[in-house]
């Protein structure tokens, strides 16, 4: 019983999954509030989340035969699946309601795909992770070939689903060796028999990690794996492109985290120094092509793979005696993707919007935004801002730490390459805003109205995005707790 | 507890902003007379600032601090001293003259042209009571974006790029500062800036102190701006609207000269008396910005862009005292260095204000022009002087004010910095005062003769103008103009009135 309690989260949000699926089964007409009880379950899964987190006595050890890990790790990506799910329902209503009469397969795979991101944190075995890894990866490719008459969308989705389908593969070759080099798929096992031997088996643990960031980086979608993400992204349905920009990103942080802290601590100089490069690589390629982007959705595609680079940073710096600490580097993660979580999922609601209005994704066609619709065009300029970096929101507190982990880490080189392509990012980003306030606009159609759904999403994220900057303590606190269990390590 | 001075001054304009987003937005005098009359709270508490900060000007007052981001040790720590509260009183006045001018230039997107001044007013009041300094770069980078729109919307022919390019030359000098305050943390374990300074950063470590220094120094540099980092500056200052040069050269500019003097010198005075001493880097790039900027203003036709040049001209005397201050408290020279450390400090913080009510108003006067000619070329300018005499009577005592004339303020700014100068690097101060020489060429030659003296030639006019009609100043245009012509005799006549707030804050930088 206790058991299930700690799964209420996802128990919650896998009923509602099959609710919004079984009832559309049943019946012949189209059930239009099937994504409001999508919408119910999301927030229902929240305030399990927040439950187990206020008052819950937790539990200390793994369970389900050291499967998942019920920690307050495991609870703050739970919380942040639902928000995500949350979020993503509201702004996609109108939109995949209008493009496609089955609305409640594609509400229910977004939302097991929020379960899968929930099981990808807490899991504490390899096996476990492989399998909800690739929950995750086949509900995302089906979500991105949603529109199957769409030819970009089913070109995105196959895209998607072979470079995937090899990520996941060497994935599991760098679990295999792990498994045959320490015997056990348990990642604290793994450390246990791992702990001494750091330099005879270097030669083989080295190109485990190698693999396995090559399955981790394909999620993340850092450089060099991030080939399939501006063309899935772009493909996909926009509230799709939104999902996969932030839910399988942080599922894939959460458990680089896990892996890299829990299983393979002794060998930090090797993965650091992979990140590192990985880092470097990820935010100048990101940040130099999305200058050349016309289309908002593959430019925020680019942004959205620098960004990953500016938070690869904080996991190449971490230092464990530092932990708790501002400038421990994975506390600076797990900041940033909370705001890159807000900021990035306003940026796309913002992108739907125009989308739904003017059937455009062209960067262009945001000239005069400002006067069309102030609201979108208002917001909009807070969330790129945000990732930009600029004090007032919480893109900059998120940068300040991680920047400052790098610093304390004594990662100059790292430190450079992070300034440097902030700038430059902060150019396409800017680019954007220019068009919105200050090129003039010349077509008739003038106003555009965003849905009050979609009103509703861009202030919350806007709001959130400004409290985050501007009232950082309390998230702060989330985020230390969130990281207990590297106290135990 | 007492009232939150400090933090009324620098978030009334905040409130007025969220007021003005509240406000319809056809309902245009509303916001325009709501964000004027508001912007005289300001005004009226810093000028309260002023009469309490007098007494006592070394020392930091009206103090408030809160915690803020406790887990990071960063604060919400205010407080002001002498230098401080001038600025505050430029930055304020400035701000409401302004609002005041602007509610008869501006007509387009009303709503928003408010909104983002006001935030722009509590980026810039913000930067000059901070004394943490993520608080202060927080309020840094907050003045900048509002500043980026400003030019990018209501700005000239070539405004986007102008606005881009001063977004991001600033954007690159502050992640570098941000860098530098990141280590200094690291090394002291404060964000305190007064704390900082008294553990001395890096006291040990040369190689890493000038490292910090130069991170500092560049994000500052860029601001002020210090050759070679000025190419940003003709170019917003020519683009932006009437206002935005204003506060442009009124106020932003001088966050760099405030940051070298608040952050710069007390954090790093091995380094950058090392820098302007030893290796004398920066009164090399202070005298270059002196005589290059006064140059390239005897070349340029185009008014705006000179009295921009200018800035940088005028700009270069502040660096080059600021330079002067550090080499010669470090000299161990004895009474007559330190007391001409102080001349040149004073001189320095003294022209920030001085040039911040000249160049406003000179802002200010070529805007008025512009409205009626829609031509900035000298060339089509020539007779002006009868046609209308009040302008060119306003425009001459700021053209001479400007020039250094006994008599008015930027006299005494110029005279302490070089008598201070002297005292310690005299090889750039025999320099630096052929600037002078060629400001005055400029200012005559180019503006008052070019402009107002001469036959008037209508034909030429029409034809240059379009028919433009050639009235004197208007009421708005005088009330705009008359306090800062005021502020301009009377700190020429009694200089005190300034310099003794000064003077307190450049004793105590310098006697540590």
């Amino acid at each position: 019983m206790q058991t299930l309690l700690f799964l209420l989260p996802q128990l919650i949000l896998f009923l509602a999954a099959v609710l919004v699926f079984g009832i559309d089964l049943v019946g012949s007409n189209k059930k239009k509030w099937l994504p409001y009880l999508a919408l119910g379950g999301a927030l229902a899964s929240l305030a399990a989340a927040l439950y187990l987190a206020m008052g819950a006595a937790l539990p200390t050890e793994p369970f389900l035969g050291g499967m998942l890990a019920i920690d307050s790790f495991a609870l703050f990506f739970q919380f942040f699946a639902a928000l995500v799910a949350g979020v993503v329902i509201i702004s996609s209503l109108g939109y995949i309601r209008d493009c496609t009469p089955y609305l409640a397969e594609f509400y229910s795979l977004l939302l097991l795909a929020s379960i899968s991101i929930t099981l990808v944190a807490a899991a504490t075995d390899l096996i476990m992770i492989y399998v909800a890894f690739e929950l995750l990866s086949i509900t995302s490719y089906i979500l991105t070939g949603y529109l199957r008459d769409d030819p970009k969308s089913s070109e995105a989705a196959v895209k998607y689903f072979l470079y995937g389908a090899m990520a996941s593969a060497a994935m599991l070759y760098g679990m295999s060796l792990l498994y045959g080099t320490t015997g056990s798929t348990n990642l604290s096992s793994v450390a246990g028999a791992l702990a001494g031997a750091e330099a005879s088996l270097q030669w083989v643990i080295f190109p485990a990690i190698v693999l396995l960031l090559v399955g981790f980086g394909f999620k993340i979608a850092a450089v060099p794996f991030h080939q399939w993400s501006p063309d899935a992204y772009e493909g996909a349905p926009t509230p799709v492109t939104a999902f996969l920009s932030v839910g399988p990103k942080a599922a894939g942080f959460a458990v680089l985290m896990r892996v890299l802290l829990v299983a393979l601590p002794g060998f930090h100089t090797d993965w650091m120094a992979l990140l590192s490069a990985l880092s470097m690589m990820t935010m100048t390629l990101g940040n130099l092509v999305a200058i050349s982007q016309k289309n908002i959705k593959r430019m925020l595609a680019y942004s959205s793979i620098a960004q990953a680079g500016y938070m690869l940073i904080g996991v190449a710096s971490w230092d464990l005696w530092q932990s708790g600490s501002v400038f421990d580097g994975i506390s600076g993660v797990m900041f940033y993707l909370l705001v890159y979580l807000f900021a990035n999922l306003g940026a796309f609601s913002a992108v739907i919007a125009f989308e739904r209005a003017t059937g455009s994704n062209k960067i262009e066609d945001y000239a005069g935004l400002m006067q069309r619709s102030p609201v979108l065009a208002s917001t909009m300029i807070v969330f790129l801002f945000s990732l930009v970096g600029i004090p007032g929101t919480g893109g900059f507190i998120g940068k300040f730490f991680i920047f400052g982990a790098a610093i304390r880490a004594e990662f100059y080189a790292l430190v450079i390459v992070a300034i440097v392509t902030t700038v430059i990012s902060a150019f396409y980003y800017l680019n954007v805003a220019r068009y919105m306030f200050f090129e003039s606009y010349s077509n008739e159609e003038t106003h555009i109205k965003p849905s009050l759904a979609l009103k509703i999403a861009l202030v919350v994220n806007c709001v959130l995005v400004l409290v985050l900057g501007l009232y950082a303590q309390p998230f702060f606190q989330l985020v230390e707790k969130s990281l207990e269990f590297l106290h135990t390590l | 507890m007492n009232f939150p001075v400090l933090s009324a001054i620098t978030f009334i304009p905040l409130l007025g902003s969220l007021i003005v987003f509240f406000l319809p937005k056809d309902k245009k005098n509303w916001i325009r007379w709501t964000s004027t009359i508001l912007s005289l709270v300001p005004l009226g508490l810093s000028l309260y600032i002023y009469a309490i900060v007098r007494e006592n000007p070394g020392e930091m007052q009206f103090q408030e601090v809160y915690s803020w981001i406790p887990s990071a040790n960063i604060y919400y720590r205010m407080g002001v001293d002498g230098l401080s509260a001038i600025m505050l009183v430029l930055t304020a006045l400035l701000s409401t003259l302004c609002y005041y001018y602007s509610i008869y230039t501006i007509e387009k997107r009303v709503k928003e042209y408010y909104f983002l001044f006001l935030l722009l007013q509590v980026g810039m009041s913000g930067v000059f009571v901070s004394l943490d300094f993520i608080f202060f770069y927080v309020f840094w980078e907050i003045g900048l974006v509002p500043m980026y729109l400003l030019i990018g919307v209501w700005g000239g022919k070539n405004r986007i790029y102008a606005s881009i390019k001063f977004f991001l030359y600033t954007l690159t000098g502050s992640v570098a500062m941000l860098l530098a305050i990141i280590a200094v943390y690291l090394t002291t374990g404060t964000f305190n800036i007064l704390e900082a300074a008294a553990a001395q950063p890096f006291a040990e470590n040369f190689a890493m102190a000038a490292a910090a220094f130069w991170a500092f120094f560049i994000a500052f540099a860029i601001k002020v701006p210090v050759f070679p980092f000025h190419t940003w500056l003709p170019d917003a200052h020519t683009e932006a609207p009437t206002t935005g040069s204003v506060i442009l050269a009124g106020v932003l500019l001088k966050l760099g000269a405030y940051g070298l003097i608040r952050i710069v010198l007390p954090l790093f005075p091995k380094p950058f008396a090392f820098y302007s001493y030893n290796v004398p880097i920066i009164p090399i790039l202070a005298v270059i910005s002196i005589v290059y900027g006064a140059l390239v203003c005897m070349a340029q036709w185009d008014l705006k862009r000179l009295i921009a040049y200018s800035s940088v001209s005028h700009m270069g005397y502040v660096t080059l005292g600021i330079s002067a201050a550090v080499a010669g408290s470090a000299l161990n020279g004895g009474e007559d260095a330190v007391s001409s450390a102080i001349l040149a400090l004073n001189g320095a913080s003294l022209q920030l204000f001085t040039h911040g009510i000249i160049t406003g108003g000179l802002f200010f006067l070529v805007g008025m022009i512009y409205d009626r000619a829609h031509t900035r070329m000298l060339k089509d300018y020539g007779g002006l002087g009868n046609k209308v005499p009040y302008y060119y009577g306003i425009m001459m005592v700021t053209g001479f004010a400007s020039l250094g004339l006994p008599g008015l303020a930027g006299f005494w700014s110029e005279f302490f910095v070089f008598r201070g100068t002297f005292g310690v690097l005299p090889v750039f101060a025999m320099i630096g005062v052929v600037g002078i020489v060629f400001t005055a060429a400029y200012i005559l030659w180019k503006i008052i003769q070019h402009i107002f003296l001469g036959e008037f030639d209508q034909d030429k006019w029409d034809e240059a103008t379009h028919h433009a009609e050639l009235t004197d100043m208007a009421t708005f245009e005088k009330v705009t103009m008359w306090p800062l012509v005021i502020l301009m005799v009377l700190v020429g006549l009694y200089p005190t009135v300034v310099v003794g707030l000064l003077n307190g804050v450049s004793t105590v930088l310098l006697s540590n």
